[in-house]
């Protein structure tokens, strides 16, 4: 066995025919579904900008904050999230909220997402449910610091995610990137 | 008249081999991506588009050249001015001028006259190719030593011993084929393979000469610098000859590998697969062993043989990319076992069998 191995000769068409088998496959695929049988596939690509394999519902991705009825945040500026964010990216203010029976409200909640290590922990923390990481956002770039940081605004104004994990509102862009 | 008709003859010889060349050189850019894309279950470059055109990424070439000539042509401090510069250009030369006496047809007869297919009749085509293939580490060499840098010495120097590796196994293995068929001239070789075994076998040099076929292939791969062979380039060690070329002039090494890769495949087909022989094809028409003959026009006889060749050519080198896309780099002493201590004795051992073959058999086919 070892010596026909050092022959080589035997291994390298042995290797050769398994690739070819796996092109005239493949082009037969391709062939196929340029017919029109279109579920045949040639390749296992996921041609990643025009389509996206399902993403888990488990995927943490870019934060979103849960809004009232009314459209305010839910969030009571308790600081649980900035208290136990390991990574100190939150930053909240806290404000008086009109309505008597809640006690209060943000007034800045911003999170510097280009420091964010993506644990979770604020999602847990939170005891109001009122901030989450189920965007299905995951390209957010910048070309500074400062605009990877999303505030409030930002944050209230995207939408979960649909049912394949996939984005249902439009990536933020921030403003020193010009579509 | 007649010498303007001779020089135009001529003109179109040339023509369409260099054109034949160039454009496989180039169009083997988008081969070697797609095939390896398709062979690896993958897609392959398929964005560049003109006008929302995609065409399976047949602009990605015109994209890249487009992008080679439009990048910094930089030039290291140490380098020497003159054979940094003209480095690239020979080795591309003799890559392209080794295909010229390769036959890529028979004698076209039209208005009386015999064009030979090919681009220059010569008694020592098979000589030639060799010297123009042997010319072109040259330039590989000069672009080592002339970069100022030690690792492109390094891969220049491998490119040497390689090259001589190769080339000594592909001399002594088409000396099976030049014994066989009793001439050097190419022309002739290709007619040689066109007599019939036993009244029904094409007696093409894959045929007469099996042995000296693998051993021909393995060192005409070896010959041009890809992966399984490719330790002067050596993308995971030494990067090689071209680590201080960029934009076109490291374009023109890439092409010269494309090249190279045709002008192995062409003299594989010209030496081993019955050139632009069909078989049961001569030039009356088809003629099958049982004694059923089929008239055919010259015209589309020629034209049946030149497809022939070029579908040939195609062939052996979707086979060269399949190896290359197939096995592991040899490293640099595995590579020159498998030269001097496999290819050469066994090239040795082919000639000496097949004067023996010939002395016993009483002659060539
Ligand atoms: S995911 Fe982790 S790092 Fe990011 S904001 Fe929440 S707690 Fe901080
Ligand atoms: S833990 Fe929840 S409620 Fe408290 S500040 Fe954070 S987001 Fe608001």
């Amino acid at each position: 066995m070892r010596a026909l191995q050092r022959f080589y000769l035997v291994e390298v068409l042995s290797g050769v025919a398994l690739t070819a088998a796996h092109f005239f496959r493949n082009m037969g695929r391709h062939a196929a579904h340029a017919l029109g049988k279109k579920d045949a596939r040639g390749a296992v690509t996921i041609q990643y900008p025009d389509e996206r394999r399902p993403y888990s519902p488990r995927l943490r991705t870019l934060h979103r904050l849960v809004r009232r009825e009314d459209g305010s945040p839910r969030c009571v500026a308790c600081m649980m999230c900035e208290t136990v964010c390991p990574a100190h990216c939150i930053y909240i203010v806290a404000a008086e909220h009109p309505n008597p029976e809640i006690e209060k409200v943000p007034a800045r909640f911003d999170i510097d997402v280009g420091k964010c290590v993506f644990c979770g922990y604020c999602v847990e923390a939170c005891p109001e449910d009122a901030i989450r990481m189920d965007t299905g956002i995951l390209e957010f770039s910048s070309y500074t610091r400062g605009g990877m940081i999303y505030t409030k605004e930002a944050l209230l104004a995207l939408e979960p995610a649909g049912p394949d994990g996939h984005p249902r509102s439009p990536i933020p862009i921030p403003a020193d990137r010009t579509p | 008249m007649s010498l303007a008709a001779d020089l135009g003859i001529a003109f179109g010889r040339v023509a369409f081999v260099m054109l034949f060349v160039l454009n496989m050189g180039g169009l083997l850019t988008w081969v070697e991506r797609k095939q390896s894309a398709i062979m690896q279950d993958r897609i392959g470059a398929n964005r560049a588009s003109i006008l929302g055109l995609r065409l399976f990424g047949l602009f990605h070439p015109l994209a890249d050249a487009i992008k080679m000539l439009t990048k910094e042509d930089f030039r290291p401090a140490r380098a020497d001015r003159v054979l940094f510069g003209l480095a690239p250009f020979v080795s591309v030369f003799f890559a392209l001028t080794a295909f010229a006496s390769i036959p890529f047809g028979d004698t076209l007869r039209v208005g009386g006259r015999e064009i030979p297919l090919q681009a220059v009749t010569l008694n020592v085509g098979v000589l030639y190719v060799f010297a123009m293939l042997s010319l072109g580490v040259y330039g590989v060499m000069m672009a080592g030593w002339s970069s100022g840098n030690n690792f492109a010495l390094l891969g220049g120097q491998r490119a040497a011993a390689l090259m001589i590796t190769a080339e000594v196994a592909i001399g002594a293995s088409i000396m099976g084929v030049i014994m066989v068929y009793g001439s050097l001239n190419m022309m002739d070789i290709v007619r040689g393979q066109g007599a019939l075994l036993w009244g029904w076998l094409p007696a093409w040099g894959i045929v007469t000469q099996p042995l000296a076929f693998v051993l021909f292939l393995t060192a005409g791969i070896a010959a041009t610098k890809r992966i399984p062979f490719d330790m002067p380039e050596g993308e995971s060690e030494i990067i090689g000859y071209f680590v201080e070329y960029s934009g076109m002039k490291f374009g023109m090494f890439a092409m010269a590998d494309f090249l190279e890769t045709v002008v192995i495949a062409g003299m594989t087909t010209s030496l081993f697969l019955g050139g632009w022989q069909v078989p049961y094809l001569d030039a009356a028409g088809v003629r099958l062993p049982w004694g059923w003959t089929w008239a055919l026009p010259h015209l589309l006889v020629v034209l049946l043989q030149v497809g022939a060749f070029v579908l040939k050519v195609c062939a052996v080198i979707f086979f060269m990319m399949l190896i290359r896309w197939t096995l592991p780099r040899f490293r640099y002493d595995q590579a020159m076992r498998l030269g001097w201590l496999g290819l050469f004795p066994l090239s040795i051992a082919n000639i000496v069998l097949t004067g023996l073959v010939l002395l016993l058999w009483g002659g060539r086919p």
